[in-house]
């Protein structure tokens, strides 16, 4: 073989829409940021339930010592000496199994219930359009409460109760992009082959749609991360008192004598998630949206 | 367009009766047994059956659904569990004292918000800007609740500007409202200049700016008497809608600073298991959302010569 082989023609190559997006989102560095926040809370919740966080409920010092340079007192102590960094820590595996569930739960109800909407219309179309206007007539944290009291309080049923009003959104927007796909002429080449209605939803429709859930899906999760820590406030969410919701219900009083920093602690860790989950949606948004493809 | 609106008028009535259905079946079971509760442990069999035949709950589910119906229809919400009281007579006192709080906000925040978002609008891409992303974002990502503790503490306790809590009827409520007024605003500067600012600038990009531009015009002249009419569309869904709402009041705001409003009567009705006034309130406040969507899409047609009702 000769040393020198003949350059090879590239073909070309276009690139998908998954593989644009990742390029555009890899680009940017607060946005990669955001990713590593999500991520980092996402292992803190995993680490919780393998049992390696450390025990919240252990004393490590005196009643209400200030912030100081060791980890377990980072953020200072509580009125019974534990940990408010621990407290933290557990309430975030509370509100990201919250956040995640809920879109678990969600997002299925709506992708499906929109795009059966959309594509069958008529007496279907007219019974789930019927069911989201019924759920956005009622405000939703009244549903929320109604919901959970008629399953019990605690964490299963607030995540219950919130991913079942959550999905009214995202089904509208689904059902609107499906009525203008089904009648568009990739559709009917796939119906002429001889697909069936499934296979047409969900081989052929749904792939054009599916940035909506996946954008929807990070305001989902900030969502209901706020919503749980209101709803344990007002007492109807979480009952065993590893939530955010508990730890600013507690600080209500405290403040007033002076003690600023289990507020701050919550604070500030609901914030980078809330920020970040933020962040994300709109790059998100950014990269997917076919509409913002010039 | 008569036509549309009786269609839409009647259209209501399957969602007001799914609303009920759904309001009945989850209220139903909402707190303790009613009747135990106001006759206390040592009531006699005798008074409970009494009490249970005036409150209409001796009767099977089906029928008190369909007094429940009858209520809704005629308007006439019968009375509290607990105070006795006419409903209509506590939700008039209630709306009035929601309304006092919600709606100052609401007008300065439409004009405040607007005039920001056009600000950003004009500066678009500069740091300004970016800088305002920045600190929007940054403020939709602090609870509601660790705003309204911050606030109530800084400025009611600490800096003793504002009473921490309480109400009075007629004029007197001022210093009680104001407080709550500024966090109200403040909270809903981040979410509302978002998504104004979004509108802004999907409107810059438009033929009829190039058109605008074209011509000569300069550029307040294109935001202010172009850009701003065209961008009411959608700015009018995302104010009319919210406003059945402002009557449901900041639930959260009354309870921190003790407002009697309609919020804190739902909340309270919650907790006491009240349930004749948390199934009408809610009903009245999904017809109220029924009829302010319908009044929207009026409004569409009327602002924009485009939209036909049909």
């Amino acid at each position: 073989m000769s040393a020198a082989a003949p350059p090879v023609q590239q073909p070309v190559v276009g690139q998908s829409l998954g593989a644009r997006a990742m390029g555009i989102l890899r680009r940017r560095r607060f946005v990669l940021l955001s990713f590593a926040v999500i991520g980092i809370y996402i292992l803190i919740a995993v680490l919780g339930y393998a049992g390696l966080l450390p025990d919240f409920q252990e004393r490590v010092g005196e009643s209400y010592e200030p912030p100081s340079w060791s980890f377990a007192k980072l953020l200072g102590t509580d009125i019974f000496g534990r940990s408010v960094l621990y407290k933290v820590l557990v309430g975030t595996r509370t509100a990201m199994t919250i956040g995640l569930v809920v879109a678990a739960i969600s997002i299925p109800i709506g992708v499906g219930l929109g795009a059966v909407a959309g594509y069958y219309g008529g007496k279907i179309d007219a019974l789930v359009v019927w069911l989201y206007s019924v759920i956005t007539s009622v405000p939703s944290i009244l549903l929320i409460i109604g919901i959970s009291y008629v399953l019990g309080k605690g964490l299963v049923s607030v995540c219950l109760a919130l991913g079942l009003v959550g999905w009214v959104g995202l089904c509208r927007l689904i059902r609107g992009e499906v009525l203008k796909h089904k009648n568009r002429e990739y559709v009917l080449a796939a119906r002429l082959l001889g697909a069936g209605d499934g296979r047409i939803i969900f081989r052929h429709i749904l792939p054009n749609v599916l940035h909506l859930p996946i954008v929807t899906a990070s305001l989902m999760i900030l969502g209901a991360i706020k919503s749980e820590v209101i709803l344990t406030f007002l007492g109807v969410g979480i009952q065993d008192g590893d939530s955010w919701g508990t730890m600013i219900q507690d600080a209500t009083g405290e403040l007033a004598q002076g003690i600023w920093w289990p507020l701050a602690g919550v604070t500030f860790a609901m914030f980078a998630i809330i920020y970040a989950l933020n962040v994300a949606g709109d790059a998100l948004r950014d990269a997917l949206d076919p509409k913002l493809i010039d | 367009m008569i036509a549309y609106v009786v269609r839409r008028l009647l259209y209501m009535i399957p969602i007001v009766f799914g609303v009920a259905l759904l309001v009945f079946a989850l209220f139903s079971s909402v707190g303790e047994d009613p009747v135990r509760n106001a006759l206390g442990p040592h009531a006699t069999a005798e008074a409970i059956a009494d009490l249970e035949r005036k409150w209409g709950l001796d009767k099977p589910l089906p029928l008190q659904f369909v007094d429940f119906l009858r209520q809704i229809v005629t308007f006439d919400f019968g009375e509290s569990y607990n105070t006795g009281e006419s409903l209509s007579e506590i939700f008039r006192r209630g709306a009035l004292v929601s309304l006092s709080l919600t709606v100052p906000p609401f007008l300065l925040g439409i004009i405040l918000n607007i005039s920001i978002a056009l600000l950003i609008a004009y500066f678009r891409g500069s740091w300004l800007d970016q800088a305002s992303t920045v600190l929007f974002v940054g403020s939709m990502s602090v609870s509601y609740l660790v705003y309204i503790i911050a606030f109530q503490y800084v400025f009611a306790f600490e800096l003793d500007w504002f009473p921490i809590s309480g109400y009075e009827r007629g004029v007197d409520a001022l210093p009680y409202l104001v407080l709550p007024w500024i966090i109200i605003v403040v909270v809903s500067a981040g979410p509302d200049i978002r998504v104004l600012r979004t509108v802004f600038l999907d409107e810059t990009r438009a033929d009829y700016v190039r058109t605008a531009f074209a011509k000569g015009a300069g550029e307040g002249s294109v935001l202010f008497r172009h850009i701003l009419k065209n961008a009411m569309i959608p700015v009018l869904t995302h104010w009319v809608t919210s406003v059945p709402f402002l009557i449901l009041g900041a639930f959260l705001m009354e309870r921190f600073f003790s407002i009697p409003g309609i919020g804190d009567t739902l909340i309270n009705a919650v907790n006491t298991g009240d349930r004749p006034i948390l199934m009408s309130l809610t009903v009245l406040i999904a017809i109220a959302y029924s009829l302010f969507n319908l009044l929207t899409d009026v409004l569409y047609a009327y602002v924009d010569p485009r939209v036909k009702l049909s």
